[in-house]
């Protein structure tokens, strides 16, 4: 096929592929008999309308920055890292872990203690499925969607047999003590005189989650390391020839992938709920493919796909708040736009391309 | 003369987004005749016949069959309108019979076995028209590649062409088989076919075409009988100036050995024996050429020698035994034991397509020292070594920031011989060094080649092209079956003696 120009391929596909989904979603919302534009509105201003919105959709960006970038690293090395849900929810356990066991003066120890449980974590459950491609070829996108169902159980055996407190009803540990409670968004802004809704989950990772962003591009484009992981991923035989070992970089990219994923526990988890509860990934592992995707694998890309997302997310939980549009209808319009925007981003080029890239007439 | 031609190509132009592949060209090829087409990689050849023969649209022009002015919006109307094409990749089921082969996609109903009678009978009449034989119970994977075309060539005939497209055929022939083809194509000339042939090889066209077209960036720069012509002349028409066909070289003066390889035995990942103990020796200063045909074993050898697979053996480099099977047997460490690597797929192995052409200078030396800056690496450093790399070995555009894919064949070729030749090796191992590569570049190409051996380097040379291993090489090795056949010294031998120990006849009984 005929080269797009960058700019296309990074802005107008996405964008293109973010109308048509929009688009089809409003036909849906017509024809159960609601408002399209009423509805359109509702969430636009649910999400960014107020600092109480931006609260929310800052916080679920926080979540798919962290798995969107685990997706992207793995990526640039061809390895589909399908496993962010389960590494996330390894990277629970271990903030739960560091959180409820150890007495941490200051948060500012605890988040960075934890952030290195959670990375730890992350790293370990994907390690497991890298070895098995690295030396027996067992295909990581089947093994790392099975250890997605493992770390669902083992997260079941743990919550309800070991840390869930006598007494309590609900697979969950106990609520975290006060020193590891994160500060959030809400409290740093208005401390340093912004006004910004208080009660919204977003909170102090989003800072981390911009470091990751940046330590992701030093990695992959200004590394020794990150050099090889990109001519791993473009050709295998290539690298052989250069002597890059396959086993070495296969392992060590996906612990990084794993433990960024792990990492957004310090933000649902740590931030945000301040206690493991079951099933607190919600998702977000697999909507980290969506973004890495419509990012382009690139940390810039991440974090505005991320910020969509999260807009979708809080602008859908709007929509469900206010109107009678059903609930599953909010899942539709999301579904649509990761099919739009990652699986059928290449239609959505070709289509670009047509209208970009006319057959130029030979002069006579 | 008053026949209409067989085919007629009126202005027919195409372009890729900005490339202009083919500019208002016009070609004739007259019945019953063999017309070659010649021109370096990218010049416009296979478009041509690609739009011939329905794969691509021509943004204009007009194509004629038999005097008729005739659409071909896909290869099926090439079909019915008698146009058969032999393509350079076989496009044959390898786990089918002849037979089999033969009828796909021209089944006569729902039921095999009549379509099969039908064949059975059809290519036995074909077989003695026009003396190509071959078992039409054989499965495809068992028989030779020389076999193998024939049942291209057959196919074609099948489906009732009058006219046979062949795309450089004998790529992956010996010369034996090469000739033999050419004795085929004679046949169906005489019997009344046209054939065009599409070759880079100028020896091919002289020896069998009657008529040559000669194409030169998308344009036919002339189409001359192949009797009133030269090689020399039809040299300067393909690049567009004068260019040296034998390499310049004075006799080697070797001195002490640089690698000498004892008893190597390669097992390839299906438990198959590649290389079947062979030894040898290359001294500084000299061109070992490894001669043979494609899927021999020399791919292994240089996967060897170059750290990309395991062996068994001895192997020394200035005298030090290297690791064939431990934690010292990758490519990286054999950079270290001064050896550097052209491989024979530079697309595949020797360059990152998608990375800049800065970024593959560094290719495999990245861990050098001067591309370090702290814990990141110091791409300035490497963009300034690289721009001075692509200026001195002549690659256009001397761009450094373009990525490895938008450079031609030869260009590619020239970035990778740039990061291995100026690391200075004491052995450079170079698996086809000018395949796909147009002809001006193979002379620059061969010159650094000879450069790096007067500086008294010890170079292994694989080719599949025998006349690059008669011009470059000091002396000629000739592999067949993991084995080798034999040496000779390229003033002592030929073509024909090569050719049959090519096909596996030992130097003795030559």
């Amino acid at each position: 096929m005929e080269q797009l120009p960058k700019w296309a391929d990074l802005v107008v596909v996405p964008l293109v592929g973010l109308i048509l989904a929009f688009v089809l979603s409003m036909l849906m919302v017509l024809a159960t008999g609601h408002d399209p534009m009423e509805a359109l509105s509702l969430m636009v201003s649910g999400a960014l309308g107020s600092s109480y919105g931006w609260g929310y959709t800052l916080y679920y960006a926080t979540n798919f920055i962290f798995t969107g970038l685990a997706v992207a690293v793995a990526f640039h090395a061809s390895l589909f890292n399908i496993g962010g849900e389960g590494q996330a929810a390894l990277g629970g356990l271990g903030v739960a872990l560091v959180s409820l066991f150890i007495p941490w003066p200051h948060w500012s120890i605890a988040l960075l203690a934890a952030s290195v449980s959670a990375g730890l974590f992350g790293a370990f459950w994907a390690f497991i499925p890298a070895y098995l491609q690295a030396k027996r070829g067992s295909h990581i996108v089947i093994t790392t969607i099975m250890f997605n169902f493992i770390a669902a159980s083992l997260l079941n055996y743990v919550l309800v047999n070991q840390l869930r407190p006598k007494g309590a009803m609900d697979p969950a540990t106990a609520k975290f003590p006060a020193p590891t409670h994160l500060p959030s968004l809400g409290e740093i802004l208005n401390g340093v005189g912004i006004p910004f809704a208080k009660g919204t989950p977003a909170n102090v990772t989003l800072l981390v989650a911009l470091l990751a962003c940046v330590f992701v591009y030093i990695l992959i484009w200004r590394t020794r390391f990150g050099y090889q992981l990109r001519a791993f991923g473009k050709s295998q035989p290539a690298a052989v020839y250069a002597g890059i070992n396959p086993v070495k970089i296969t392992v060590i990219t996906m612990m990084i992938s794993g433990a960024l994923a792990g990492l957004m526990a310090i933000n649902n988890v740590m931030g945000e709920a301040e206690r493991l509860i079951l099933g607190s990934v919600e998702g977000a592992g697999f909507i980290g493919i969506a973004v890495a995707l419509m990012g382009r694998s690139h940390p810039i890309g991440i974090l505005f796909s991320a910020l969509l997302f999260g807009a979708l997310y809080q602008g859908g939980a709007e929509l469900g708040l206010w109107t009678s549009i059903p609930r599953e209808l909010v899942i539709v319009i999301q579904a649509l736009v990761i099919l739009f925007t990652g699986a059928l981003d290449n239609m959505v080029r070709s289509l670009v391309a047509k209208v970009l890239i006319r057959p130029k007439r030979v002069e006579a | 003369m008053t026949t209409a031609p067989a085919i007629e190509l009126i202005g027919i132009s195409k372009a890729f987004g900005p490339v202009q592949a083919n500019k208002d060209i016009s070609i004739r090829v007259m019945p019953g005749t063999i017309h070659g087409i010649i021109g370096e990689n990218g010049a416009g050849k296979s478009t041509l016949m690609s739009i011939l023969y329905g794969f691509y649209k021509a943004d204009k022009g007009d194509i004629f069959i038999a005097g008729e002015k005739t659409a071909v919006p896909d290869s099926q109307a090439a079909i019915a309108a008698g146009i058969g094409m032999v393509f350079q990749h076989f496009k044959l089921v390898e786990n089918f019979t002849v037979l089999e082969n033969v009828i796909l996609g021209a089944e006569d109903g729902a039921l095999l076995a009549p379509s099969l009678r039908k064949a059975r009978k059809d290519l036995a009449a074909l077989a003695a028209e026009y003396e190509l034989n071959v078992d039409p119970d054989a499965l495809i994977q068992d028989i030779g590649v020389g076999m193998q075309q024939r049942v291209e060539i057959l196919k074609a005939l099948y489906r009732h062409a009058d006219i046979l497209i062949l795309d450089e055929p004998t790529g992956v022939l010996t010369p034996a088989e090469a000739d033999q083809l050419f004795r085929i194509l004679q046949r169906l000339k005489e019997e009344g076919k046209t054939i065009i042939l599409i070759t880079h090889k100028l020896r091919e066209i002289m020896e069998a075409t009657d008529t040559v077209s000669v194409m030169r960036r998308g344009e036919m720069t002339a189409t001359v009988k192949t009797s009133e012509t030269s090689p020399q002349e039809l040299a300067e028409l393909m690049v567009g100036r004068k260019v040296l066909l034998r390499v310049d070289k004075t006799p080697a003066q070797p001195g002490a050995k640089v690698l000498e390889v004892e008893n190597l035995k390669v097992v390839d990942s299906k438990g198959v024996e590649r290389i079947k103990g062979i030894s040898f020796e290359v001294r500084a200063g000299e061109i070992l050429g490894i001669a043979g045909v494609a899927g021999n074993g020399q791919s292994e050898l240089l996967e060897v020698l170059g750290g990309m697979r395991r062996g068994a053996g001895t192997i020394r480099v200035n005298g030090q035994e290297i690791d064939l099977t431990g934690k010292l047997s990758d490519a990286r460490s054999r950079r270290k034991d001064g050896i550097a690597h052209v491989p024979e797929d530079r697309q595949r192995e020797g360059l990152i397509m998608d990375f800049k052409a800065w970024e593959n200078i560094a290719f495999g030396y990245d861990d050098d020292e001067a591309y370090q800056s702290g814990i990141l690496m110091d791409n300035a450093a490497i963009r300034a070594d690289a721009q001075g790399k692509i200026e001195r070995f002549d690659v256009r555009p001397a761009n450094s920031d373009l990525e490895a894919k938008s450079f031609s064949g030869g260009n590619q070729q020239k970035i990778v011989l740039a990061r291995e030749i100026e690391r200075d090796p004491d052995l450079l191992l170079v698996g086809q060094p000018t395949r796909g590569v147009d002809i001006g570049a193979i002379e620059f190409i061969h010159q650094q080649i000879v450069a790096l051996r007067d500086k008294g380097k010890a170079i292994l040379l694989v080719s599949v092209e025998l006349e690059e291993i008669l011009s470059l090489s000091d002396r000629v090795a000739v592999i067949f079956d993991g084995q080798l056949m034999g040496e000779r010294l390229p003033a002592d031998t030929d073509e024909k003696e090569l050719g049959l120990m090519m096909a596996g006849m030992t130097g003795e009984e030559t």
